[in-house]
């Protein structure tokens, strides 16, 4: 399979996280804190990927399958658990706490600094650990 | 609101928006940052186009910074404040099943009753934290 073209997806999207400064962890600590100087950014940068994502979605969807795959690799998973809504807390509460979500920590990597560098080892154990207690 | 940057907000999510549905239609693939990254490091099957993924996410600002004269960002100082947000972000994705990607874009778009759920929670838990903390 050309995986050129998955390379190029991951390109785009951190290209796109890059460019609206959502990299830096700064600009989205602006949209989470709720004060006088509190930034929307994020919200646009939210509308515009919906936009184009669910336009090409609907329109792709039960038409076919992908280029490079037999079928739609999708979830279908429906019932709200305990997982879910425990882990998008623990999620959202470590977000708030530095400004990073795993797309931002990952495309950052390139700095070299070594807070992100750090962030980004203790999300992969944090990886790990949510694959261990889920087994 | 002296920080708004509605511009680049609006192109740089478009962008987001675009690399997202082609994974999807070549690869008829969610694209969940967080889950690419998890299943790449501890799953073998499916490993070759997550790591070319990944590798597109790591070279992105680097071309970014190549072509734009101005592009810069500031990144975290190392700090135990780093460690436990990471181990939370890590820990909470692999729990919940996605982050902002494959929840907030891929799942929200698909109208999937957990991705809003998740989307609505995370927001909510980051806002709540950010704001008692900074």
């Amino acid at each position: 399979m050309p995986i050129i073209v998955a390379f190029i997806a991951g390109l785009l999207m951190s290209a796109g996280i890059a460019y609206s400064q959502m990299i830096d962890p700064n600009k989205v600590l602006g949209f989470l804190t709720l004060n006088a100087n509190w930034d929307p950014s994020l919200i646009l940068v939210m509308a515009a990927a919906l936009a184009v994502y669910s336009s090409g979605y609907w329109l792709v969807i039960g038409k076919g399958k992908p280029v490079f795959a037999q079928s739609f690799s999708l979830p279908n998973k429906k019932e709200l658990d305990k997982p879910l809504i425990i882990g998008a807390l623990v999620f959202g509460a470590g977000w708030g706490l530095v400004g990073y979500c795993p797309g931002p920590a990952l495309a950052a990597i390139s700095s070299g600094s070594y807070g992100t560098l750090a962030f980004i080892a203790a999300m992969a154990a944090g990886w790990y650990i949510s694959l261990q207690l889920t087994k | 609101m002296e920080n708004f940057t509605p511009v680049e907000a609006l192109i740089g999510g478009a962008m987001i928006g675009l690399g997202a549905l082609i994974l999807l239609v070549f690869y008829g693939r969610i694209a969940g940052i967080s889950g690419i990254a998890r299943s790449a490091l501890f799953t073998r099957d499916g490993r070759s186009w997550r790591l070319a993924f990944l590798a597109g996410i790591v070279a992105g600002p680097i071309l970014l910074g190549a072509i734009l004269t101005d592009f810069s960002y500031s990144t975290p100082q190392l700090s135990w404040q780093v460690i436990v947000a990471g181990l939370l972000v890590g820990a909470g994705t692999g729990w919940g099943s996605g982050c902002t990607s494959g929840h907030g874009i891929c799942g929200v778009s698909r109208l999937s009753p957990r991705s809003v759920t998740a989307t609505v929670l995370f927001m909510l838990s980051g806002m709540l934290v950010a704001t008692l903390l900074h």
